[in-house]
């Protein structure tokens, strides 16, 4: 056999507090494809931001082509080979494009003037770019074209270094279907180049796809390996986290026909020529797909009063509601889980308790002031309903794990009075184990009456645990699927109709 | 953790209180201290007790803006604006009472502007009170044509006066008003539900308005609030100096009360700070000038031991929060690692 290209011994990592990695190995071969599984906070962006240069190992050793190395920073690793393309992306969205692949390795002329050579970093960008299959041109602001493109631009960053270990971080949480089938066909040729791709990602249709091998961590060691052949969601499943979980749709559905939400004739501002019009029934998890871009998430923001509807309105038991603002959603039991947890659904910096309370503090009050104990106890009740994994209510939210931090966010609104809760991308960044236990909450939600909206690029979870799906596009409701009508097929075809056809289809 | 640092900084402050008086012993000797001492002498407590009050109702002020993640940079320029206003008003005959209505009126109307601006038009606080800074202090020596305003002798608001330069039971009036001002804001800092909303802000804002908090009216009302309390310092400032030159009335004193908050442990990206912290601040501030002074220090180096000093006590601040953080960190792991030796060999 030959020998590995690169390879990583007793790798260990401590951060204030936690042992992140704890004798870690690692080796790929050239022309690999190696994905890197297990649960958040197993460790693997740690120690793919060790390669990459970004921290350094507290023990442990790095050997390129059988030679031991030095990852010191990411000049370092760059110079080696090595290309780390980041969980959420690090590009400046102020440059163009060409600007970005060449950042701090711009070629200069001019001697000790060091001008920047911008016509050869057009030149040379556009040859990057067509091998990645981007046809845009490189003086293309970044911020005009789309995270997939954007994705892309930074793979051709990778190339354009000579990279011959490619590292990508869930490059697929932000991308739709058919970005990530294109993704996954780019990481094809990119093997057959003879790059190496180390894939980390959650979701594991993509891993079953496209990996040569599969390395699960758990707790910051390894905890085993999977050659091509043995590769099954299952024994990924298993071996990250320790046991096997089921993830079944419920099979018989029996939403009630006749209570229901609806949203009529309802325009957000930023699609104002569409008219989207749907009902929520009782006890049903309703899904919302479509591509990214779709108008899903705006059109949640809308019904949350983040920004105000150009028109039409929201129907609960029998009677019209108007929201102007968050403050007018919440009072009629409306609730957003916003997709962006660390930016708009938490308060990172605040204590679990503190952002539990947050939306209802008045009720935590005796004349006027807070009343410490009231708020912890509303909070330690919902920590146990919830089973909120921290070591206590005082401890900061950015200290959990993204399905831990999730939870709080659900807390927040179920120490309330819900009536309708959308959950935008409920699952994004979480881990399988934290996954099964988010869906099992929205089901029992919907089991007491709730009303769920669940919007979701993750096919799988679209498919798994809807009982309906309503399709959008460009702004637009294409659609609404009946359980029996489920596809991924069905779904994607709705998705990407040419809009003109079905121009404000209802269902 | 948050309590901590408080308590650092009343040990920093207590130890160069005593710390200065020793040294004010050593220099003149201890008997000489012990009869007629200067730092410790009434007079110079009194006029350091009046300009920590004085200080402190504004920094206050500022304070409240910072949690926010805000900064109001108008407030010197405010007070000059205010006091050139409130000696033409008294100086005109109007009641006091009127007077001060007015005062506290247009204080609050100039942060209403500012809140607005920052809120409703989403400008940036520091562009916002900077224009502010120029404009009022520019329409301040227009209105009074850059001459020294001042209220003499003139009788018929003395109360006001006692306010700035009275004492009860031998502690200055400005003094027991900031005392006041700082438990009646502790309360509606750190347990209302009005302060935790601007924690939140300041923490976070987005996020607050997915919390369903009308975050554009609290942001509004954090900025009325402090053009109030600087309302309140206006009035002080004007009588405790008792002449108004426009021109150079509370300059720099946005800094100043910027400088307490900052050594008071609030943070400029705002959603931390306290108000037991900016009063140590003050203090601690308002101590550093007086020594300065009584050292006969150039009062020209009094702007460079300040800088100075305010920088090594963020400095030492932020290396103990850094150690603090790795002391956490250090958990046992087994030394030497065997695969690593294994795989070297």
């Amino acid at each position: 056999m030959q020998r590995p290209i690169l390879e990583l011994k007793g790798i260990c990592k401590r951060f204030p507090g936690v042992i992140a990695l704890n004798n870690v190995d690692l080796s790929i071969y050239s022309g690999e494809v190696l994905a890197l599984i297990g649960e958040n906070g197993a460790g693997k962006s740690t120690l793919m931001k060790i390669l990459g240069g970004v921290h350094q190992a507290d023990e442990g050793l790095i050997r390129i082509g059988g030679n031991e190395v030095q990852v010191r920073n990411v000049a370092d690793a760059q110079f080696l080979g090595i290309s780390l393309i980041h969980q959420e992306l690090n590009n400046l969205d102020n440059l163009d494009i060409g600007g970005n692949i060449f950042l701090g390795r711009e070629p200069l002329y001019g001697g000790p003037l060091k001008f920047v050579d911008r016509k050869k970093i057009i030149e040379q960008s556009k040859r990057y770019l067509q091998k990645v299959g981007l046809n845009i041109s490189p003086s293309t602001p970044l911020a005009f074209i789309s995270i997939a493109q954007q994705q892309l631009v930074e793979i051709a960053k990778a190339l354009s270094t000579n990279a011959q270990i490619i590292v990508m971080d869930e490059p697929t949480s932000c991308l739709t279907l058919t970005e990530t089938n294109q993704l996954l066909k780019l990481i094809g040729e990119l093997k057959a180049a003879g790059v190496s791709v180390i894939y980390i990602s959650h979701r594991l249709m993509e891993v079953q796809t496209c990996a040569d091998r599969v390395v699960s961590l758990r707790d910051g060691k390894n905890s085993g390996q999977l050659a091509k052949e043995e590769i099954s969601r299952e024994s990924m499943v298993r071996l990250m986290i320790g046991r096997n979980i089921d993830l079944k749709r419920r099979e018989t559905y029996n939403g009630n026909l006749n209570t229901r939400i609806e949203i009529r004739q309802f325009i957000s501002p930023y699609f104002p020529n569409h008219k989207v019009t749907f009902d929520i029934r009782k006890g049903e998890i309703l899904g919302l797909a479509g591509l990214v871009g779709a108008g899903r998430s705006e059109l949640a923001m809308t019904i949350f009063g983040i920004v105000h509807s150009l028109g039409g309105e929201i129907v609960v038991d029998n009677n019209a509601i108007r929201i102007k603002s968050p403050k007018d959603a919440i009072q009629n039991g409306i609730y957003l889980v916003p997709e962006d947890r660390r930016k708009a659904g938490l308060l990172t910096a605040l204590t679990v308790r503190e952002n539990i309370s947050l939306p209802n503090l008045w009720r935590y009050t005796s004349a006027g002031l807070i009343s410490y104990k009231q708020e912890l106890a509303a909070a330690e009740e919902q920590r146990k309903k919830l089973a909120i994994k921290t070591a206590s209510c005082e401890i900061l939210a950015k200290d959990l794990s993204g399905g831990n931090q999730q939870k709080v966010v659900l807390a927040k609104w179920l120490s309330l009075n819900p009536k309708l809760i959308i959950f935008d991308e409920p699952t994004r960044g979480v881990d399988v184990g934290s996954k099964a236990e988010i869906y099992r909450l929205m089901r029992e939600l919907t089991d007491n009456g709730i009303f769920i909206l669940m919007i979701s690029s993750d096919m799988e979870e679209v498919l798994g645990v809807s009982d309906r799906i309503a399709v959008m596009r460009e702004g637009a409701l294409m659609g609404v699927l009946e359980a029996k009508e489920f596809s991924e097929e069905a779904v994607m075809k709705l998705a990407t109709t040419p809009i003109e056809h079905t121009e404000f289809a209802n269902h | 953790m948050r309590q901590k640092k408080e308590v650092g900084m009343v040990v920093i402050f207590l130890a160069l209180f005593f710390g200065y008086a020793l040294l004010e012993a050593f220099q003149r000797g201890f008997g000489a201290t012990w009869q007629n001492p200067v730092f410790l002498g009434q007079a110079n407590l009194l006029n350091l007790t009046r300009s920590i009050g004085i200080f402190g109702v504004f920094s206050v002020a500022m304070g409240i803006v910072i949690i926010t993640g805000g900064i109001d940079l108008s407030i010197g320029a405010v007070f000059a604006l205010l006091g050139v206003v409130l000696a033409y008003l008294l100086g005109s005959n109007w009641p006091w009472p009127l007077a001060v209505s007015v005062i506290m009126l247009v204080a609050m109307i100039l942060g209403l502007v500012n809140g607005l601006l920052i809120s409703k038009m989403q400008l940036q606080p520091f562009v916002v009170t900077l224009c502010g800074l120029l404009a009022y202090r520019g329409f301040a020596r227009f209105l009074s044509s850059d001459q020294t305003a001042g209220f003499g002798d003139t009788t018929g608001y003395e109360l006001l006066r006692q306010l700035a330069t009275g004492e009860v039971f031998h502690i200055p009036a400005p003094f027991l008003i900031f005392v006041v001002v700082c438990i009646i804001m502790a309360f509606v800092l750190h347990v209302s539900v009005y302060g935790r909303y601007l924690f939140a802000i300041g923490r976070n804002e987005e996020a607050s308005l997915y919390s369903g908090i009308n975050t554009k009216l609290i942001i509004t009302s954090a900025y009325v609030l402090c053009g109030f309390l600087v309302g309140i310092s206006a009035i002080l400032l004007a009588f405790y100096t008792n002449s108004i030159s426009p021109a150079s009335h509370g300059t720099f004193f946005e800094l100043y009360a910027v400088a307490a908050c900052v050594l008071g442990g609030c943070s400029l990206r705002g959603g931390e700070g306290s108000v037991l912290g900016i009063f140590i601040g003050t203090a601690m501030i308002q101590l550093l000038r007086n020594i300065v002074n009584l050292q006969g220090i150039d009062s020209s180096l009094e702007f460079v031991v300040m800088g100075c000093v305010i920088m090594v006590a963020v400095l030492f601040d932020q290396i103990l929060g850094a150690q603090q953080r790795t002391r956490k960190s250090r958990i046992d792991m087994k030394q030497p690692n065997p695969a690593v030796l294994a795989a070297r060999k």
